[in-house]
């Protein structure tokens, strides 16, 4: 197109050349607009090529320079190991959204996207999704801007509702599937990010997880739009999402002054991009293995407060498999003693001599990490500023297996035939 | 029950409560799970018939009983407004409670999630919670979409939003 335009300059040019005189003004317009015309094609969309390796150099045609700096600034051993890992993001909307564009740009190796919803207009308050994408479904329109972005990235995208039956064994065998690295251990994914906008989803997540043994963290933004909150789960290590009920942070307003009449939820850009920047940082800190990873971190920005606190398991959960990682994580404190034990030994002989004698930092070397594991009473006391979304199951008296209501059918097809019937009148 | 109507309350309470905690993955447990439902519905359909209250038609849409379809109504100025009414039992039922959809009034109302999934009151999801097992299908019904019918119908109706089938009928084919 360049090419062109600069061939009918030419011609144009010498055409002016050629006209006697005086300048013919309305030529000298047109020269102008081909002008202009060149200036936009020049800027329309250039897509760039994938990239084998990710190199430090810095010139301004390298995307990934100012990430692999940090590896030269020390803060991360080897942030090309980010093409290694996958992660999978549950719920497309204003902070899964978010978090899929942070990792992309990280140029994290591979991203499962999971949302049954579509594109609106009602969703241009947030960041992320363009208007010319409405009616689009959120994983599609997704796949295609992150493409654009980092073509390097690997991206699947999931069109289901992981609380049917049916969507959920297709998120459970997308979550095995390893052909993206065949030599991994466990699941298929490094970490699942859940980024829906309610409890059920949540519930969901937790199931899958806690059956795969897959590390996840939790987000969420309350319908307020003025909290949120981001939260690590290791199957049987830390509490699961079932464990107790949900933790969230208090916004301080008063539920019963919080007008709700009309409306099911308010959101706000600024809140979702915090809470994706929070998920994502804890994200890469998990992954990339530098600094401390957050287990809890809520954040009320109407008083620009950051509880955090720390949740162990609930011997008494409610989810069976939550339980199941529970006893194998007990089982296998030995072997994680011993592991641990002979990395203190080897950092200390790699030392060479006598270290730390002052202790400048009172870095203490008991761990007591593991000593209170049955302390999960323990989290009804909370931290200021958080508190429970909703109560516990009430203890109820197991009633004989007779059934609810006296009557004495039990078959199913009569039940059924009973309704119907009811139905039918 | 903080919150709730003196009617809702009274008809919650007649209806049986379950027992078994099972979900659609737990096999043989969900039958046993399923016959509860059957038995609570059928007490809950009863109910209305013998109150004259009688409200809505549902059946299981699938051998399994994980979907569910049918429809509700509902009486303002004495016209009787009807809508399709659908929703899955989830894999984590009955921890969680299942998401009733009225797909005809999707994008139609701001007490409304994507999809058609009625927005409950703060109420539900904690009496829900602190009731699991006990509550089922019957009980979501009584305390989700009944009172959301009621506080809805009347403000889609008075507002323009939803017309009565005979006004629909005849505006549709001039
Ligand atoms: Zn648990």
């Amino acid at each position: 197109m360049e090419v062109e335009l600069k061939e009918m300059l030419d011609e144009l040019e010498s055409l002016k050349g050629s006209l006697p005189d005086p300048p013919n003004a309305s030529i000298d317009k047109l020269q102008l607009h081909i002008k202009r015309l060149t200036d936009l094609a020049k800027s329309a969309p250039v897509r760039r090529s994938k990239l084998k390796d990710m190199s430090a150099e810095v010139v301004d045609s390298n995307p990934y320079s100012r990430l692999m700096a940090l590896q030269r600034m020390g803060i991360v051993e080897n942030y090309e190991r980010i093409r290694e890992y996958s992660v999978a993001i549950v719920g497309i909307g204003g902070v899964g959204s978010v978090a899929a564009e942070m990792l992309t740009r990280c140029g994290i190796g591979r991203l499962l996207l999971y949302d049954y919803d579509k594109v609106e207009l009602a969703n241009m308050n947030r960041l992320f999704f363009r208007p010319e994408q409405v009616g689009m479904t959120k994983t599609d329109a997704a796949v295609q801007t992150l493409q654009d972005i980092n073509p390097d990235v690997v991206l699947e995208s999931y069109t289901l509702n992981i609380t049917t039956v049916q969507g959920f064994e297709t998120f459970m065998s997308s979550l095995r599937n390893k052909t993206f690295r065949l030599e991994k251990e466990g699941s298929g994914v490094d970490l699942v990010l859940s980024c829906v906008d309610n409890y059920e989803a949540r519930m969901v997540v937790n199931q899958a997880c806690n059956e795969l043994n897959q590390t996840w963290m939790e987000s969420g933004v309350s319908e307020d739009a003025v909290s949120g909150h981001i939260q690590l789960l290791i199957p049987g290590e830390t509490a699961c999402f079932a464990c107790a009920p949900p933790l969230v942070v208090a916004s301080g307003v008063d539920e019963r002054t919080l007008k709700r009449e009309g409306v099911c939820a308010a959101s706000l850009p600024t809140t979702m991009g915090v809470v994706a920047g929070l998920l994502v940082q804890n994200t890469l800190k998990f992954l990339l293995k530098f600094g401390h990873v957050s287990p809890y971190l809520g954040y009320n920005s109407l008083k620009d407060y950051f509880p955090t606190m720390e949740m162990r398991p609930n011997p008494q959960c409610s989810n069976g498999a939550c339980l199941e990682r529970q006893k194998e994580y007990l089982l296998a404190k030995p072997a994680r003693d011993a592991a641990k034990a002979k990395m203190e030994a080897e950092t200390l002989s790699a030392a060479e001599g006598p270290l730390h004698a002052d202790n400048e930092w009172n870095i203490s070397v008991v761990d007591n990490s593991e000593i209170d594991v049955k302390a999960a009473a323990s989290s009804d006391t909370l931290p200021v500023g958080l508190t429970r979304e909703l109560p516990s199951a009430d203890e109820y008296p197991k009633l004989p297996a007779t059934g609810p209501a006296d009557m004495s059918v039990d078959d199913l097809e009569e039940l059924k035939k009973q309704l119907e019937a009811l139905n039918a009148d | 029950m903080e919150g709730w109507d003196p009617n809702t309350k009274s008809t919650l309470t007649q209806i049986p409560l379950l027992t078994v905690k099972a979900g659609p993955r737990d096999g043989g447990a969900w039958t046993q799970r399923l016959k509860e439902e059957y038995k609570a519905m059928i007490a809950y359909t009863q109910m209305n018939k013998s109150n004259d209250n009688d409200w809505f038609r549902i059946s299981a849409a699938n051998p399994e009983g994980t979907r569910w379809t049918g429809k509700c109504w509902y009486v303002h100025n004495l016209l009787k407004y009807e809508f399709d009414l659908q929703f899955d039992i989830p894999v984590t039922y009955p921890a969680t409670a299942p998401e009733i959809e009225l797909p005809q009034l999707d994008g139609k109302t701001q007490k409304m999630y994507r999809g058609g999934k009625i927005c409950l009151t703060v109420h539900f999801k904690p009496l829900w919670a602190k009731n699991c097992p006990r509550f089922g299908i019957a009980h979501a019904l009584c305390l989700g979409l009944a009172p959301w019918l009621a506080a809805e119908v009347p403000i889609l109706v008075d507002s323009g939003m939803i017309k009565h089938k005979d006004d629909a009928a005849s505006s549709t084919e001039t």
